[in-house]
């Protein structure tokens, strides 16, 4: 019982960040027939760009702590920077190329993707937390290539904490190293000895170079563009439980006891998120703009001659989509704290299983991105959960697997997602 | 004159659509396009409403030249245009639809009136506000298509093709309509397949061929030219 409620609570906070991001997939696809792949890098930015404005511009302004409103604050300067950027990159990215092949659109998609990662990286990195163990002149390579001969004693004690830096002696300085994970198992090497590392060292890599072995820290302090911060995102929401309840079971090995809390933080972002979401359902289909951007979507030469201007619509469905991605991306920071590097797998992954949502909802659909959302969160957790019950102990790293296989049953057996018509090709 | 085309050349890619096309529609007139298939009819209501740029040529609208202006601006200028296939938006309700044809205007007030007295010329219409456009049947989204384009209240109403694939019955009651609305103050260009009915109802009309004009008059001194019964109205 316990787990499951974990595995629920879960569930909805991840679902609800997944609908935000699927929202903006399938706004744009709606009216411009586009998938717009920078659109996991925008929820990217807007978790960096949150972490700036809360470590940089909070302080200045005389707001320390976790009131409810700097979390505020930062959530909606978060969306206005994100709104901003998601408006230039139609207007210089997909504006320009409106009339030309979807294909044409679709390459510009991931090259706009391409340059957002790599800007991301140039601006927002963590910086490594590692101390020097060890050093010494790399020798030249012995019989086995994935070893390297130590010149002074080093101990080890878990491979995962340690890399090797390999310097060429003729490099300029601060030219970035080769860096090799070390795989030797935990011990005391003494000078002289092999150890051995992955990947190995070529035989142009050895001469007139020197190692060092470094102890890589957990907490990695961030680069952003006005300085130095420590790691992860401040606290800005305060994480006081709500809801707590012990269950006791009585088991073979005795009683357990286990603890399931709710946090006034988990529902700050479900709520935020909830609320997000119900706003977007009204705009769109409770107001004049939003029949305006339906009809854009259905038939974009129509609306034009029904006095739409239609190039302000398809903007602001690109900073709406952009802004909901800015808030995915702070809540995701403020849950996750351990934010990763612009272009981390954890992000892909994130902006991929939004991704899946949309589709799965019918890309295009506003109510099956929502609905996406929840149900790629729930087949991800409760697949997990599912997996552990039934003796499976490795379920819980198949999370992703879950989620595109899902993807799969769904582009077998429904091509045009849940809510999805049919595809309707213009004459 | 309200509408002033002058010499327009429209091409699609190396095909040539219109070359030199010229003609004029006054204050209050019904005036008909005819023509075949291909013959150019859609395209010249196209560039007229902005939704082709020309080549070359003019358009002027109320003695502003509108050429090359976006089809949204001109809307708010008073040129309102019904798209060959009427143009609805069947994922929106009819009310939507409605709604969405009063886009540009800024005047809520008198809106309400324009409302009423355009579901008044289709009473069918307005049994269906809350059904989803994409049921309605075709006559019904022609006459919700004609509606919508009256709430923004026009000076020119461009008309395409709205008895296509109506039935004979549908077609009376629509052209009847068309009537009306110019007797209410707008003034219609129409473009028709159906020559006899077009020609039935305008006041002058424009016979074009391959993106030319090749005859124009009243459109009573056309129904009985020799050229046009032969080639248009199958006699």
């Amino acid at each position: 019982m316990a787990d499951f409620l974990q595995t629920l609570i879960i569930a909805i906070t991840l679902g609800s960040l997944y609908a935000l991001i699927a929202l903006g997939y399938t706004m744009v696809y709606g009216v411009l027939k586009l998938i717009n792949f920078a659109h996991s890098d925008v929820v990217v930015l807007g978790a960096w760009l949150s972490m700036t404005v809360a470590v940089f511009l909070l302080p200045r302004i005389g707001v320390t702590g976790a009131t409810w409103w700097a979390g505020g604050l930062v959530l909606i300067l978060a969306m206005l920077l994100c709104g901003a950027i998601g408006f230039a990159i139609e207007r210089l990215a997909y504006k320009p190329i409106r009339g030309a092949p979807r294909l044409n659109a679709l390459i510009t998609a991931i090259g706009v993707s391409l340059f957002l990662q790599n800007f991301g990286q140039l601006q927002f990195t963590l910086i490594p937390n590692e101390r020097v163990v060890a050093s010494g002149a790399l020798q030249e390579r012995g019989q086995d290539p994935r070893t390297i001969r130590l010149a002074e004693t080093v101990s080890i004690e878990s491979e995962q904490k340690y890399a090797v830096r390999l310097f060429k002696n003729s490099a300029p300085e601060g030219a970035t190293p080769q860096t090799r994970n070390i795989v030797a198992a935990a011990g005391t090497y003494e000078a002289g000895r092999d150890i051995a590392i992955d990947g190995g060292v070529g035989r142009a890599d050895t001469r007139d170079a020197r190692y060092e072995i470094v102890r890589i820290a957990a907490g990695a302090p961030l680069k952003l563009p006005f300085g130095a911060m420590p790691a992860g995102m401040p606290v800005l929401f305060n994480d006081r439980p709500v809801w707590e309840h012990v269950f006791v079971s009585e088991t073979e090995h005795g009683r357990l006891e286990k603890p399931v809390r709710i946090t006034l933080l988990d529902l700050t972002i479900v709520g935020t998120a909830v609320a997000l979401l119900v706003g977007l359902q009204i705009l769109v289909f409770n107001t004049r703009v939003g029949t305006a951007m339906r009809a854009v979507s259905y038939n974009m030469e129509t609306a034009a001659l029904m006095g739409i201007p239609v190039d302000r619509i398809v903007s602001m469905t690109f900073v709406l989509g952009a802004a909901l991605a800015a808030a995915a991306g702070f809540l995701f920071a403020v849950k996750y704290t351990q934010i990763q590097q612009p272009a981390h797998a954890t992000w892909v992954l994130l902006g991929l299983k939004a991704f899946v949502a949309a589709v799965v909802g019918g890309i295009g659909n506003i109510r099956g991105a929502t609905l996406g959302g929840f149900l790629i969160a729930f087949i991800e957790q409760f697949g997990a959960y599912a997996g552990l019950q039934v003796g499976w102990a490795n379920a819980s790293a198949y999370t992703d697997v879950f989620v595109f296989v899902l993807l799969i049953v769904v582009l077998l057996v429904k091509p045009t997602g849940i809510f999805g018509t049919t595809v309707r090709e213009k004459v | 004159m309200l509408l002033n085309v002058t010499n327009l050349d429209v091409s699609y890619g190396a095909v040539k659509a219109l070359h030199g096309l010229s003609l004029e529609v006054d204050e209050g007139e019904i005036v008909t396009l005819i023509g075949c298939n291909g013959a150019g009819k859609s395209t010249t209501l196209r560039a007229v409403s902005g939704m082709l740029r020309p080549r070359g040529g003019s358009i002027a609208f109320e003695g502003q030249n509108v050429t090359g202006i976006a089809s949204h601006k001109l809307v708010e200028r008073g040129l309102s245009h019904v798209p060959e296939g009427r143009g609805i938006f069947a994922n929106l309700t009819v009310a939507e639809n409605l709604a969405l044809g009063a886009y540009a205007r800024k005047d809520r007030q008198s809106l309400a009136d324009d409302h009423e007295r355009a579901l008044v010329l289709f009473p069918r219409v307005k049994e269906r506000l809350k059904q989803l456009a994409g049921t309605l049947s075709g006559g019904e989204q022609q006459m919700l298509a004609i509606a919508r384009a009256l709430l923004a209240r026009p000076k020119l109403l461009l008309l395409d093709e709205p008895s296509l694939g109506l039935a004979p019955q549908l077609v009376q009651l629509i052209f009847s309509i068309i009537r009306e609305i110019n007797k209410q103050g707008t003034t219609i260009l129409l473009v028709e397949q159906n020559a006899h009915m077009a020609l039935a109802v305008a006041n002058r009309a424009y016979v074009l061929q391959s993106g030319e004009i090749i005859k124009s008059g009243p459109a009573k001194q056309l129904l009985d030219d020799p050229d046009v019964k032969r080639a248009y109205l199958g006699a």
